[in-house]
């Protein structure tokens, strides 16, 4: 009886809380000065037409330096967390028919082609590394639910995962070296506005993004799969 | 908009309405993510401005001046990022989930739910 | 015109989210919270901001949802296999 009214007394709380952040709100008419100014940077400057995109890789660099950190700490909490299974068949598990398992093989690599198409063009089009890292780790779960008994190569996994961070900072540093500033995209050529091979290392940092966005969520999915009989104890 | 940003405030209300009133993990778990969805919605509708186009540049943008046309990028870049991270927490409270069924004494007491979280009671004072 | 759209996009989600919490089985709440996802992705794209949206719908309402199916499975083969209650 206490908790209820406890519970509902912090909900309305909550609500008094939000009710003067809400009347204080005034819709925008124009841009507030840092956000003009990362408009007309990114246009002038960094030739990028996704705005988003040069203020995730370059702006706000960091930030997404910070939040990979997290995604990979994570992905280590859940793989510490749980074990993974020895045993590579399963009692009872459902069996997928013949024409699922091979349109699942034929339909993975084309997957991973649309991922890797959406994260190369993070700089054009809506979309980037992390739209792009979860596009290849659907392609893993398609794989993972159609055949019960694949097993990923978790070396390869990691390798790619680890490699890309790694190269991510060391890009980082050679902006930091070459241009004074960590995460400078500049010191590649600008190229030409909108083409595929502009904004400088744009296109490389989010790629590299996307690599290990996908690897790490293919590991969460992996080790979170259902598995059949408990052997290990 | 104003509506946008009243309906992700609703949202917040309700999901922590649920993670406080549920008693099933899970739905604890739920509750956590229509949260998310709703800190989501209100970020996002911050940086709404009438009658202007997404921050994607290309040339008819560019002839006019580009920064009188669209809407407020940064509230978008902030989001991706936490929308990633969001998965990440949500799989690894998941994973504790999992743990606590895992590591759960079914033998002690008389059978509850062990998907319940009135079942645990190890850390009870 | 829009504000109706949102509003009825509103109701659904709302309705939503409380048929989340009071629905008995689980799955069906899983099932809810990615549709819920999936409706402000859809606000996303009418408040123009397209990359959230993508994001919002590939990963809110997508692999979420999945991760969940998942863990709600495993979390069920380990009840079954210690030989507790199953549901």
């Amino acid at each position: 009886m206490i908790r209820t009214v406890l519970i509902y007394a912090t909900l309305i709380l909550m609500v008094i809380i939000f009710f003067p952040l809400l009347s204080e709100i005034k819709p925008l008419s124009q841009l507030n000065p840092l956000a003009k100014r990362y408009v007309e940077d990114s246009t002038k400057n960094l030739n990028s037409p996704n705005i988003v995109t040069s203020i995730v890789v370059t702006y706000r660099g960091l930030d997404t330096l910070g939040e990979v950190t997290v995604l990979f700490l994570a992905t280590t909490g859940i793989g510490f967390l749980i074990k993974r299974r020895k045993k590579n068949g399963e009692k009872g598990a459902f069996q997928a028919s013949e024409i699922l398992q091979t349109g699942s093989l034929f339909l993975f690599p084309i997957i991973i082609l649309f991922g890797t198409y959406i994260f190369l063009h993070g700089h054009l089009t809506p979309g980037g590394g992390f739209q792009g890292g979860v596009l290849i780790a659907s392609a893993s779960v398609l794989l993972i639910m159609a055949n019960v008994n694949i097993k990923l190569n978790h070396t390869v996994l990691h390798f790619i995962e680890s490699l890309s961070g790694f190269l991510y900072v060391i890009i980082g540093t050679i902006g930091l070296f070459l241009l004074g500033s960590f995460l400078d995209p500049k010191f590649l050529p600008l190229g030409k506005f909108g083409s595929l091979f502009s904004a400088g290392a744009i296109p490389i940092i989010y790629s590299l993004i996307g690599l290990k966005v996908g690897a790490e969520l293919t590991n969460i999915v992996d080790s979170l799969r259902a598995e059949g009989m408990e052997d290990e104890k | 908009m104003i509506l946008t940003t009243v309906l992700g405030f609703i949202l917040i209300i309700l999901g922590i309405w649920g993670m406080l009133t549920q008693k099933n993990l899970f739905k604890m778990v739920i509750g956590f993510s229509i949260l998310d969805s709703g800190i989501h919605l209100v970020i996002v509708s911050l940086g709404y401005i009438k009658d202007k186009t997404a921050p994607i540049i290309d040339s008819d943008i560019l002839a006019n001046n580009a920064s009188s046309q669209v809407v407020d990028p940064i509230p978008s870049a902030l989001v991706l990022t936490a929308i990633v991270i969001g998965l990440a927490v949500t799989a690894l409270m998941l994973t504790y989930i999992i743990q606590l069924v895992n590591t759960h004494n079914f033998d002690s007491k008389n059978m509850k739910d062990p998907l319940s979280i009135t079942s645990y009671e190890e850390l009870k004072w | 015109m829009i504000n109706i759209a949102i509003i009825i996009l509103g109701i659904v989600m709302i309705f939503s989210a409380i048929y989340a919490f009071r629905t008995k089985k689980i799955i069906n709440s899983i099932i809810a919270s990615g549709a819920i996802s999936l409706i402000v992705s859809v606000i996303f794209i009418i408040l123009s901001a397209p990359d959230v949206a993508m994001t919002e719908a590939s990963i809110g309402s997508g692999l979420t949802t999945i991760v969940f199916l998942f863990a709600l499975g495993k979390a069920r083969s380990k009840i079954d296999s210690k030989g507790g209650k199953d549901d």
